[in-house]
C-alpha cells in the first residue's frame, strides 16, 4: 500500500477512536508505528515526543505531522495530519449543525447547567495534575491567574512574562 | 472580512497553544469571546464539554465548531487550518533536530517560567467558566461531586459528563 495512504489510515482511526485528548492517543500510536510497521525505532519515537510537547499545539497533530514528515517528508505530513484531524472535524460539525435547535428546547436547559457546572471540575483537574511545588513555581501562577483573571490581560502577554521571569531566575542561578 | 478574521485569529491561537488542550482556553476566550464576540461564554463551555465527550484535541474541534457557528463549513476548515499551521511548520523544522533540541538549555529556560504558567492559564479557564457554570447552590454542588468522583474514585471525564447532565435534569 502507498505510505501516504497508509498513514491517513493509521492516523484516521486513532483520530476517530481515541477520546481524552493527545495523551491517550501515544500507546495506540507506537503499537502502529514502532511495532506494526517498524516504521521508526522505539528511542526514536520517545524523542518525538519531546518536540511534540515542547511547541505550541496540540499533541495529536504535531505528533501526527513529525511522524509522517519523518517516513514521507511533506506528503507524508500532510496524510497523517489530515487523518487525525478529519474525524474529529466531521463529528463536530456535525454537533454543530444541530446544536442551535437542540439549545431552543427549554427542557435541555437544566442538563446543560448541570454539564456546564461539571465542566469547572474537569479544568481545575486539569490543572491540578500540572501542579508542581515550589515557591517560584506558586509565584509564577499567581501571577498567571490574576493577569488574566483580574487584570484582563491578553494570556499571549502573559505567557512572555513568564518565560522572561524563568529566564531571570535562570540566570541569577547561574544554570 | 470575516473568513480572514476567523483564520487571523486561530493562527495567533495556534502559535501560542503551548501545553495543549485546556491551557489554550484563556486565548480561544479572549480572542473568540472577549474581542471578536463571536460566540457567548455559555456557547464556549458547551463546546468544551463536547470535546471532552467527542475524540479529537480541544483545539480542533474549539476551531471548527466556532468556524461552522459563523461562516459554516468554509469557516470550519479556515479555522482548523489556522490553529496547526504554525505548530506544524515547527515540528517539521525542529525534527531535523532532535538531538540537539533534547537537551537544549534554551528550552529549559523557556520551560522554567512556561510550566507554571500554563498551570495558571488552566486556572484562569476554570474561574472564568466558573463565573457563568456556577450560579446557584446546586451548580456548586454539581461542581464538586463532579470534581470528587473524578479525582477520588477515577470515573472516566465521559462518564462524570453524562452523570453531572442527569443531576442537572433531577435537580435544577
Amino acid at each position: 500500500m502507498n505510505k501516504n495512504l497508509k498513514l491517513f489510515l493509521i492516523y484516521l482511526k486513532i483520530g476517530a477512536f481515541t477520546f481524552g485528548g493527545g495523551f491517550a492517543m501515544i500507546p495506540l500510536i507506537e503499537r502502529e508505528i514502532v511495532e506494526n510497521n517498524k516504521w521508526m525505532e522505539p528511542e526514536e519515537f520517545n524523542d518525538s515526543l519531546a518536540i511534540c510537547q515542547s511547541v505550541p499545539g496540540a499533541i495529536a497533530v504535531n505528533n501526527a505531522v513529525f511522524i509522517g514528515y519523518r517516513i514521507n517528508g511533506v506528503m507524508g505530513a500532510v496524510a497523517a495530519s489530515l487523518g487525525v484531524i478529519i474525524p474529529s472535524f466531521l463529528i463536530i460539525m456535525a454537533i454543530a449543525s444541530v446544536f442551535t435547535q437542540i439549545k431552543d428546547i427549554n427542557k435541555i436547559d437544566p442538563i446543560f447547567n448541570g454539564i456546564r457546572a461539571a465542566v469547572v471540575a474537569l479544568i481545575l483537574t486539569a490543572g491540578l495534575k500540572l501542579f508542581t511545588k515550589g515557591i517560584f513555581n506558586l509565584f509564577i501562577i499567581a501571577i498567571t491567574f490574576v493577569g488574566i483573571s483580574y487584570f484582563q490581560l491578553n494570556p499571549i502577554i502573559v505567557i512572555i512574562m513568564a518565560v522572561a521571569f524563568g529566564i531571570l531566575k535562570n540566570k541569577s542561578e547561574g544554570i | 472580512m470575516t473568513i480572514l478574521d476567523l483564520f487571523l485569529s486561530f493562527f495567533k491561537i495556534g502559535s501560542f497553544s503551548f501545553g495543549g488542550g485546556y491551557c489554550m482556553l484563556p486565548m480561544i476566550e479572549s480572542e473568540i469571546i472577549t474581542k471578536n464576540q463571536w460566540i457567548t461564554t455559555d456557547t464556549f463551555i458547551d463546546i468544551i464539554a463536547t470535546s471532552q465527550m467527542t475524540p479529537g484535541p480541544v483545539a480542533v474541534n474549539s476551531a471548527t465548531f466556532v468556524g461552522y457557528q459563523i461562516a459554516g463549513v468554509l469557516g470550519s476548515a479556515v479555522n482548523t487550518f489556522g490553529v496547526i499551521l504554525v505548530p506544524a511548520v515547527l515540528v517539521m523544522i525542529l525534527s531535523k533536530y532532535v538531538d540537539k533540541f533534547k537537551n537544549s538549555k534554551l528550552l529549559e529556560d523557556i520551560f522554567t517560567g512556561l510550566r507554571p504558567a500554563l498551570v495558571g492559564l488552566i486556572l484562569a479557564a476554570a474561574f472564568s467558566v466558573g463565573k457563568t457554570a456556577i450560579f446557584n447552590i446546586q451548580t456548586l454542588g454539581i461542581s464538586i461531586v463532579i470534581f470528587i468522583i473524578i479525582n477520588r474514585f477515577k470515573t472516566h471525564p465521559i462518564l462524570a459528563i453524562v452523570f453531572s447532565g442527569v443531576l442537572g435534569a433531577v435537580i435544577l
